[in-house]
């Protein structure tokens, strides 16, 4: 039983990941019919990378929304989806991308799959100025470009949707066009950019982990600004730490956990926490946990 | 950042961040975010 327990324990990220990822896009009946959830809750952001136009989806995805909101007509500035992204980065940060974003989940996977592993890599050459890009997308493609490239009734595209997210691709995309025929009909260009932004990600999560998280993701880039601020952050005591390295060896995210803890490239897997021996690391919520204890 | 300033700020933030989500739905984003996530979005998908 108490090994049980263990495994759990030690899949308790994946199990919290599938389980959220399903919770949150379990409209079955989409895919069966390739429609999309046209229900109340679609009015709600969801915390992580989740396309509303995938079939299962339950909720909005906060950067779809975010460019919905600013290419209004209506609107030069969103409160209801600023308003959320502070909330929850004020609260856990990029804990998010760790545990509950989809897409996040998706290229862990790939990263499990055995093929070029002797080529597997933490980071992509060029890796200290490639993270920085994920800054220029946030700005250029979610906000000025959907603010200020209108079209003659005032309206602007969501320009990250429409000429970089490979998540919308992957769950929403490649799953509406094989099951609805009119919208099969309708592929051009546009459809093959996607597709082949979305075969390089895939590939490039084989060999590389996150990379899609590291260099490209918008909403990791506000999250990411929260991190030394959160509720939930990581701590180091200085007493136990001995700057072994072990933790940056554990971390894909490739940090030196021992002199910034609460970087903005940390997504809170816990990698660093089980890898250091003397237990120099821990959480705000295990820490105030042990308060309370005594 | 000392464990205080960060607190407050964080409490600032948490403040600042449900008057932005109230006054937001009372001037109808809410709107906006539903009627894009209920509609197949054409250019997320590769499409539009």
């Amino acid at each position: 039983m108490a090994e049980f327990l263990q495994k759990i324990r030690n899949r308790m990220r994946l199990i919290v990941q599938v389980g959220f990822t399903a919770l949150t896009n379990g409209y079955v009946l989409g895919f069966i019919k390739g429609k999309i959830y046209k229900g109340p809750t679609k009015a709600l952001c969801v915390p992580g990378l989740n396309c509303y136009s995938c079939p299962g989806a339950l909720g909005a995805c906060p950067i779809g929304s975010l460019q919905a909101v600013l290419g209004s007509r209506n609107y030069r500035f969103s409160f209801y989806i600023i308003g959320f992204l502070i909330f929850i980065g004020s609260l856990i940060g990029r804990f998010v991308c760790g545990w509950l974003c989809p897409f996040g989940l998706i290229q862990d996977l790939l990263y499990k799959i055995p093929f070029f592993r002797n080529r597997k890599r933490k980071n992509l050459p060029g890796h200290k100025w490639l993270v920085w890009l994920k800054y220029v997308i946030l700005v250029v493609f979610v906000i000025l470009m959907p603010m200020f490239y209108v079209d003659i009734i005032g309206q602007g595209s969501p320009w990250f949707c429409q000429f970089i997210c490979p998540s919308g691709t992957l769950t929403a995309g490649i799953p509406l066009v094989l099951l609805n025929e009119d919208l099969r009909g309708a592929i051009g260009f546009l459809f093959a950019w996607k597709a082949a932004i979305l075969a390089a990600v895939v590939l490039l999560s084989i060999m590389v982990y996150r990379p899609f998280c590291k260099y490209l993701c918008p909403l990791g880039a506000i999250y990411g600004l929260f991190n030394p601020i959160a509720l939930y952050r990581y701590q180091v005591d200085e007493t136990k730490c001995n700057r072994c390295g072990s933790c940056q060896r554990a971390c894909k995210m490739d940090i030196r956990v021992w002199e910034t803890p609460n970087s903005r490239e940390c997504i809170r897997c816990g990698d660093c926490i089980k890898s250091c021996k003397r237990g120099a690391i821990c959480t705000t919520m295990k820490k105030n946990k042990e308060k309370e204890q005594e | 950042m000392s464990r205080r300033k960060a607190a407050v700020l964080r409490s600032l933030l948490l403040v600042a961040a449900a008057a932005f989500i109230i006054f937001g739905a009372s001037r109808g984003e809410v709107d906006t975010v539903f009627t894009k996530a209920v509609n197949i979005c054409l250019e997320c998908i590769g499409i539009g």
